[in-house]
């Protein structure tokens, strides 16, 4: 096990949050068309909230901190909440459209020991990355930011959004990543709005096209062995969490409130009433979501994927039941191994012809057509820089 | 011979997880985990105080281990992680940029006592 694995494993044996996603804002710039946030300022937290969070954080041992939003260079105190966090120590990490960035601010960013800025691209072309964004000139700012970021000495995360408006750029962002001296990193995660509006699920890439991005050695490293049928399921795997949410990690949003991931949208407290250590440790919410292993789950415990799935138990929560199948998941085990999950069994789904995708979809369709619709897959490959 | 400095970079993270004090380098993402005796060197790390003066006050009371033994092996312990760019090492006191970035909460954060 790697250093890192050894850290998070002793994380939640202590019950430590290592790690804290803290969205500074949810106003943007941009408007991309698939964005799941409300954009307008319901009463963000004031830089002294936000340095009084950062310190209990602190003093939580959280030592991984991701700050976005929304774009959270908007905020006029950004560089000195970004400061607050250097100084308490956090390894800090930026999301960001880099609009804002140009030398100043990336030399700056650099001064303050910044870990990584992860900026989205998502085509190399302007008339399809600015029609996500919906703002004009956005690709070119997006690029000149990401040069200056790299030449202050930092490190950048392209992060690729795949929609079926952009799927087929997905090489030449790559590409382009590589170029920019950036690493690279594909996600066709596409979630409902947080108002519950699920429209914006209609972006999502179709199932199909699952397949082809597991066969992408770029992706995947070794497709073969990316794609092989499931190991048998031990003890280990029935015993293990179901990810690191609300075990090792949680999310805060601009307005206090805590919930044990960005993508698992579960009210569990808000710093702005309670310490966050009492929240973190006593909150009903997350203390269920903590009592739950793979082997309690209902459904996919069954399941011949459950040792290798990425079931994500914050889908699972919007689909109905924090304990259920995620079933964007589901497609994902299927479309990359050809073998049923045992949420398609439930379903009816039993006889699945050898070959995988073509035959696949035949026997499951498009994920809109079940009204389910949530496609996602966690960066498949990120390269250390 | 010349007292020798060490105060802690900023170019690191750190937090206290359990009984190991974590540091990761900003400049290149490496992680360490220091052991006990590291971590007190670690903290102690104030730019101020000479490095003979931290063994002979902090770890040799603490570890039962003669001022000469943990002198030499902490000059060892300071010179790798100088070589990593996680500590700065010099024959003058340092001004500490831990110490003047967050005061007591960096060093709360770095595991110190309040």
């Amino acid at each position: 096990m790697s250093l890192m694995g050894e850290l998070i494993q002793k994380a939640i044996a202590l019950g430590v949050p290592l790690t804290a996603h803290v969205d500074l804002t949810y106003r943007c710039n941009e408007r991309c068309e698939h964005c799941y946030l409300d954009h307008d300022d319901k009463g963000e937290m004031s830089f002294e909230e936000i340095s009084g969070v950062l310190a209990q954080l602190a003093d939580a041992g959280v030592l991984f901190l991701i700050l976005s939003g929304g774009e959270p260079m908007l905020r006029r105190d950004f560089f000195d909440i970004v400061a607050r966090a250097r100084a308490l120590l956090f390894n800090v990490k930026v999301k960001t459209n880099a609009v804002l960035v140009r030398t100043a601010e990336a030399q700056r960013l650099r001064a303050l020991g910044v870990e990584q800025m992860q900026v989205s691209v998502y085509s190399h072309r302007p008339e399809i990355h600015d029609a996500v964004t919906k703002l004009p000139g956005s690709l070119r700012r997006t690029i000149e930011g990401i040069r200056a970021l790299r030449a202050a000495g930092l490190k950048v995360a392209v992060a690729n959004v795949m929609m079926r408006s952009n799927l087929a750029d997905r090489q030449a962002v790559a590409a382009m990543a590589r170029e920019l001296g950036a690493t690279y990193s594909a996600d066709p995660t596409v979630t409902p709005m947080m108002d519950g509006d699920r429209s914006v699920l209609d972006l999502r890439i179709d199932g199909s096209e699952l397949h082809n991005l597991f066969q992408d050695k770029d992706l995947v490293g070794d497709p073969e062995a990316f794609c092989a049928p499931p190991p048998p399921v031990g003890d280990d795997e029935r015993n293990a969490a179901p990810c690191s949410a609300g075990h090792s990690s949680c999310y805060i949003s601009p307005y206090g409130d805590v919930f044990p991931c960005v993508q698992f949208p579960l009210p569990s407290g808000n710093v702005r009433a309670q310490n966050f250590l009492d929240i973190w440790r006593h909150s009903p919410q997350l203390l269920e979501v903590r009592s739950i292993r793979t082997g309690d789950l209902p459904v996919c415990s069954s399941c011949a994927h459950l040792g290798t799935c990425t079931r994500c138990p914050g889908l699972a929560w919007t689909e109905g039941n924090m304990r259920g199948p995620s079933s964007a998941d589901c497609e994902k085990s299927f479309y990359r191994t050809g073998v049923p999950s045992a949420n398609m069994l439930a379903r009816g789904l039993t006889s699945f012809p050898s070959g995988i995708a073509e035959t696949g979809l035949a026997a499951f369709p498009p994920a809109g057509h079940r009204g389910i619709g949530l496609i996602q897959i966690a960066p498949l490959r990120q390269t250390a820089a | 011979m010349n007292p020798t400095y060490i105060a802690r970079s900023t170019a690191v993270a750190a937090r206290r997880l359990g009984d190991e004090m974590v540091v990761m380098s900003a400049v290149d993402s490496t992680l360490f985990t220091l052991s006990d005796v590291a971590a007190v060197l670690w903290q102690a790390a104030d730019g101020r105080t000479p490095l003979d003066q931290i063994v002979r006050e902090r770890v040799c009371p603490a570890y039962s281990v003669d001022a000469e033994t943990a002198l030499r092996d902490a000059e060892d312990f300071v010179r790798a992680l100088a070589e990593r760019g996680i500590l700065l090492v010099a024959s003058q006191p340092i001004a500490s940029p831990a110490a003047s970035q967050g005061g007591a909460a960096a060093a709360s954060a770095a595991g110190e006592p309040r």
